[in-house]
């Protein structure tokens, strides 16, 4: 006599034996996850495609939109040439530059000011007053201190990206448990102690946070100071190629900004979920 | 009254095929509280759902008031488990209750009087104004309760309502619940996971087994009409309900069902 | 009001005011004998911001800015929110759209200025189109998010109470995604700050942005620097203006946030 497992979950345990399965939890719906990449890359093409008609079709001026193999074929040739890639680097080093700097000082003047709530009612109103200020207005100013030097790229790299991070870094350290920070100072750990072992884990998401919004803010003043400053870069590149009328040239290096932006979004976050999961391990160790 | 015949439910996703439900017949007859008690994972809220209409069956039927199920329907009100999540944080108490009845087209004052004599009927009167994170978990299910009941339904469907409030709080809901039935004169179907609260509840008492889920067993509760928890609780009959349902429940976690396998031989 | 709380509010003030007057107390002392042409006394600074932002300049000047920053935000919000509802609602129209859209949200939206120029010249028109276009993407994909992640549960309390169609989308899904959308709106706003001032630097006839590079070019500081400081206070008043607005219309959601922080 045998009895055959009728379900998933099921462990038979031969024959003569009560079927000892154990009850399936109710069933999630799992995501199809191979089609929506598919998906995905349909509408990419999708795009494409509908880019290459528009103008072909005569809905648009071609001289305004060319269509997408032009502007591919323009693309093609700029990556053959030393100026583009003399342009990239000039634009990615303004970029890390400007990025690194205003994440170091970003952290640090998040941690000092969140740490001590004296410093952080102090500074709010100014912090609430300088964050908006559009980086942009700093142009004029840029362009007289540093012309069309790496500077001026900098000054807008940094200021803008600076409060990225210590808005994130702020809001870090503003969810530090309560209580996991008195049982560390009931335990007599000073403040470098408690920054460490409690202030810092539960900030360090929202560091990550940060630094991913500034990533994407960093590249967009990057490239806007070069566009309209005439700094080194792709994007004194477009100004180029717009001034010269040379269109698709124009359209193709934008569309290499925009995929610089994405990779450099994507960068960020497999970054961010490589080192959190390190992360998060560790903390399961240290939690009380 | 509600019928459920052959009641089958698979979950498709990829590959794998999971059979949630295989086989559910049983029948609430108008007016009557009936509690449907299983082990964990046993397929209760999936029944539920296919029950209000929210989830497709692979096979059979559910039938409310002699006409099949195939979506929500007017007659029919649920309360979830998750209270929290069922109620909306940007509407206040009032607007949650009456929220139902705008859609189903009742004119102004009558919504007034139903959603007023709903939240009377639950003990909420004065918290109209009030939102539903403002107050406790407790008065949240009560809220839920009270937009169930201003629904005007013939059935009832409450799936766990009580899991997740404290023991107090539960045994109030209870009670709450039980009053109701018995002024409104609804049809409830009562899930839930906790035996005692089955038995001290309901009529009769569907005990189904693990998943796949078929009816283990059912027994009618022949404990006096007017219960209250000291008394009723501490009624001998009471615990040998409880301990033939218990019995149950514990051999349908291990698998074994007390129908003769038809493979056997 | 008793001593304590009037205490109470002079600390709060202290504490709002203090630093603020500091540094500019820092920087006017600072810079009061300065011979540096480039930063020239704040005495010097804001009198010229006196002479300079006069009624008359700042309704030829400030006001349109601000109108076409009205509009083009205007435009990107309603667009970006109807559409967004509408792919967030369909999981296989957003799978197939969501790639496109991150990469449009990816190009720098300053960049878009040549390109737009090419289809609609130099005028108002172009500006607004400027600052839609740029902020749109935020929107956009916040509603799309937003939708996507509207509670199960929610959604079943709509579907099992007979709540459908328009209703669902106005009473449901849309006061759910709101507070992923107003952070949308949130980020649209500074891009759209952003674009008002760099459409009017590349091509314009008037507006503030235009301003300021004219006072810089023909190396008026002072009234520079004023210009930037103007710039300042109008990005921080449309910013406190937002947060009083999202303030209100979130009053709900800020309130469940702080039940939830407390339990």
């Amino acid at each position: 006599m045998r009895r055959v497992c009728t379900g998933i979950g099921r462990v038979c345990t031969g024959i003569g034996r009560v079927c000892t399965g154990i009850a399936g939890a109710a069933p999630a719906v799992t995501r199809p996850r191979d089609n929506s990449t598919l998906l995905g890359l349909a509408g990419l093409a999708g795009l494409l495609l509908f880019l290459e008609a528009l103008p072909r079709l005569g809905v648009v001026n071609d001289a305004y939109l060319p269509p997408t193999s032009r502007i591919a074929a323009a693309l093609a040739d700029e990556l053959a040439t030393v100026e583009f890639w003399q342009a990239v680097r000039d634009t990615l080093t303004g970029w890390a530059i400007g990025l690194v700097i205003a994440v170091s000082a970003g952290v640090v003047a998040g941690i000092v000011i969140g740490a001590m709530p004296v410093l952080r009612a102090a500074t709010a109103s100014t912090i609430e007053f300088l964050r908006p200020i559009p980086s942009v207005a700093l142009i004029p100013l840029a362009v007289l201190l540093y012309g069309t030097d790496l500077g001026s790229v900098l000054l807008l790299v940094v200021y803008a990206a600076f409060w990225q991070v210590l808005v994130q870094v702020l809001y870090g350290v503003a969810d530090v448990d309560p209580i996991a920070d008195e049982t560390a100072r009931s335990f007599g750990f000073g403040t470098w102690a408690r920054v460490r072992y409690v202030l810092w884990p539960t900030a360090l998401p929202y560091v990550f946070t940060g630094i991913r919004l500034a990533a994407s803010v960093a590249l967009v003043l990057a490239v806007t100071a070069e566009l309209v400053i005439g700094a080194p870069g792709l994007g004194k590149l477009i100004a180029v190629a717009q001034n010269s009328g040379a269109v698709p040239v124009m359209y193709a290096l934008i569309a290499v900004t925009g995929l610089l932006g994405v990779a450099i979004n994507l960068a960020a976050r497999f970054f961010e979920r490589r080192t959190l999961a390190w992360h998060q391990s560790v903390r399961g160790e240290v939690a009380p | 009254m509600l019928e459920v015949s052959g009641l089958r439910k698979i979950y498709r996703s990829g590959e794998r095929e999971v059979e949630a439900l295989r086989d559910l017949t049983f029948t609430v007859d108008n007016g009557d509280l009936v509690c449907l008690v299983g082990p964990s994972g046993c397929g209760k809220t999936t029944l539920l759902r296919c029950i209000a209409g929210l989830l497709e069956p692979s096979g059979g039927s559910v039938r409310l008031d002699g006409r099949e199920v195939s979506g929500p329907a007017p007659g029919l009100a649920m309360v979830f488990q998750e209270y929290g999540r069922s109620l909306f944080p940007w509407m206040s108490v009032r607007d949650n209750v009456e929220l139902p009845l705008k859609q189903k087209k009742i004119p102004k004052p009558r919504r007034a009087t139903l959603v007023a004599e709903a939240l009377n009927a639950v003990g909420l009167e004065g918290t109209e104004t009030a939102y539903p994170w403002q107050l406790s978990g407790g008065m949240q299910q009560r809220v839920a309760i009270a937009r169930a009941v201003a629904y005007e339904p013939s059935t009832l469907l409450m799936d766990e309502p009580f899991a997740a409030v404290d023991a107090q709080t539960r045994a109030d809901l209870e009670d709450l619940v039980r009053a109701l039935w018995q002024r409104l004169k609804v049809t409830v179907l009562f899930i839930t996971h906790d035996i005692d609260e089955a038995i001290y509840l309901g009529q009769r008492v569907v005990m189904l087994s693990s998943s796949p889920t078929v009816v283990q067993d059912e027994i009618t509760v022949d404990l006096p009409a007017a219960r209250d928890q000291l008394h009723t609780r501490a009624d001998p009959r009471f615990t040998e309900l409880r301990t033939h349902v218990y019995e149950q429940i514990q051999a349908a976690k291990r698998g074994a069902r007390l129908v003769v396998d038809s493979q056997a031989g | 009001m008793t001593s304590v709380a009037r205490a109470f509010g002079m600390r709060r003030i202290a504490y709002v005011l203090g630093l603020p007057v500091v540094l500019f107390g820092i920087w006017f002392l600072a810079s009061a004998g300065s011979e540096n042409f480039y930063a020239p006394p704040l005495r010097q600074i804001l009198r010229s911001f006196a002479d300079t932002w006069t009624l008359e300049r700042l309704d030829a000047d400030v006001l349109p800015s601000l109108l076409r920053l009205l509009a083009g935000y205007a435009i990107a919000g309603v667009l970006g929110v109807a559409v967004g509802v509408t792919i967030g609602l369909n999981r296989r129209v957003r799978a197939t759209v969501e790639p496109v859209l991150e990469f449009f949200r990816a190009v720098p939206p300053p960049v878009l200025v040549p390109v737009i120029m090419l289809f609609a010249g130099i005028g108002d028109g172009m500006k607004i189109i400027v600052i839609a276009f740029g902020c749109v993407w935020p929107i956009l994909l916040n509603t799309v998010e937003g939708v996507r992640a509207v509670d199960s549960v929610q959604l079943d309390t709509a579907k099992a109470y007979g709540i459908g169609g328009p209703a669902r989308i106005s009473r449901v899904v849309l006061p759910a995604a709101s507070p992923q959308i107003a952070a949308g709106l949130r980020q649209a706003l500074s891009i759209a700050i952003i674009l008002m001032v760099i459409s009017e630097m590349f091509a314009s006839s008037n507006g503030l942005g235009f301003t300021i590079v004219q006072f810089q070019r023909s190396f008026a500081i002072p009234e520079m620097w004023s210009g930037i400081i103007l710039l300042g206070l109008l990005g921080f008043a449309l910013s406190l203006l937002f947060r009083l607005a999202e303030g209100r219309a979130l009053r709900w959601y800020h309130g469940l946030r702080e039940a939830q922080r407390k339990a």
